[in-house]
């Protein structure tokens, strides 16, 4: 009996312990839900599918783009609202719209705490700005 | 019911009419539709005697390597190449004797890819990072190739290279409209598949003056190729392999 404070005590410290990323998330305002500022692009404002489907799903997009133009030589997309685009990274993507890659797709990646794309380590840039890899 | 045996020959000879009837009813409308176009075979025909006009001309080959990004280093080691020179002794060794050497042993022979009909690059590779399209031209994708070289072992021309370290660095000016490639795959010589989709010859064949580089459906009898190689003998390199090079040489 006379070791009830102990427990008590051992086992707040072990709750408080285990809920550290629940009470520092809260007190921390840095972490605070918001979406990272991304740079949207100047003269578009249309994308080649809707906003929510490229938010959740580029990643499939573009890898179908790939397979489609290099295994079965289907180069063109019509979309949805019509529109007839080359299904082409460098000229469709990064030239026409998305110019600055660490303003609109790293920012995002960073966000959402996946590694960055390595498209640019083939695909040319706008700029031709490409990554410095040691 | 009882089936006389002279009904069932009756029935029995009835049904193999009718089995009969029905194949040279398919057979005669198979022969009145049109028979299936012949897929493209995309060819090339190499005038070596138009190629020597011009002492150590390069136009080809510089305009394939800025065209395609392929990047130029100093070191032999990690040369990568997609369309260079060889010494005819070298390319072709069966095909010449001791007195024919002397002229022609080190006379250059443009190289480059062969687009192998039965390409033994595709079946090595382990990834099918590379395989021979419909229309002839054997192609990788570099998204998908692994490095692992098998292909260039078992290329017989020597048309693939390595990426040893980034190309990047080796470019001079890059050209956007094609990606470059990355450390560690393997590149060769597409038969400019990028053009060709946008109704283009390949750079090679555009940039050469002496027009020493025909190009061309091997399957249309009208075709340029075609009619270079009916009106003059060509040769391709070690044919005797069965790999069906789609390069043909005329010497």
């Amino acid at each position: 009996m006379s070791d009830r404070p102990l427990i008590l005590a051992g086992l707040t410290l072990f709750v408080g312990v285990v809920a550290t990323p629940i009470w520092h998330g809260a007190l921390d305002r840095k972490a605070a839900l918001t979406a990272p500022p991304i740079k949207l692009p100047a003269r578009e404002k249309q994308c080649v599918a809707p906003a929510s489907y490229m938010r959740s799903s580029h990643m499939q997009l573009l890898g179908n783009w790939r397979d489609e133009v290099v295994r079965d030589g289907r180069r063109q997309l019509v979309a949805s609202n019509g529109k007839i685009y080359d299904k082409d990274l460098t000229r469709t993507c990064l030239t026409q719209c998305h110019t600055d890659r660490k303003e609109f797709c790293e920012r995002c990646h960073d966000y959402a705490g996946v590694s960055n794309p390595d498209c640019w380590d083939c695909h040319n840039g706008p700029q031709l700005a490409f990554r410095s890899t040691p | 019911m009882k089936i006389t045996r002279k009904d069932f020959l009756r029935f029995s000879g009835l049904a193999l009419l009718a089995v009969a009837g029905r194949r040279a009813v398919r057979a005669v409308g198979e022969r009145a539709s049109a028979p299936p176009a012949k897929p493209v075979r995309w060819g090339m025909v190499i005038d070596l005697q138009k190629c020597r006009q011009k002492d150590g001309c390069d136009r080809c080959i510089k305009a394939c390597h800025s065209t395609h990004n392929v990047p130029q280093f100093a070191d032999r080691a990690h040369e990568v190449k997609w369309i260079w020179k060889e010494p005819f002794q070298n390319v072709f060794p069966a095909a010449q004797t001791d007195y024919t050497r002397e002229f022609y042993g080190n006379l250059p022979v443009l190289l480059a890819c062969n687009h192998c009909d039965d390409p033994p690059c595709q079946d090595v590779c382990p990834v099918d990072a590379t395989w021979r399209r419909e229309d002839g031209v054997v192609t990788i994708d570099w998204h998908r190739c692994i490095g692992c070289r098998y292909c260039m072992a078992a290329c017989p021309y020597g048309a693939r290279s390595f990426n040893w370290q980034d190309p990047r660095p080796a470019i001079a000016t890059v050209n956007p409209d094609f990606p470059t490639r990355t450390k560690g795959v393997v590149e060769k010589c597409n038969f400019c598949e990028e053009r060709l989709a946008k109704g283009l010859g390949p750079a090679c064949v555009e940039s050469c003056e002496e027009k020493a580089i025909a190009f061309g459906d091997l399957e249309r009898p009208d075709s340029e190729v075609r009619q270079v190689l009916r009106s003059r003998f060509a040769v391709q390199r070690q044919p005797e392999l069965g790999t069906g090079p789609s390069v043909y040489y005329l010497v």
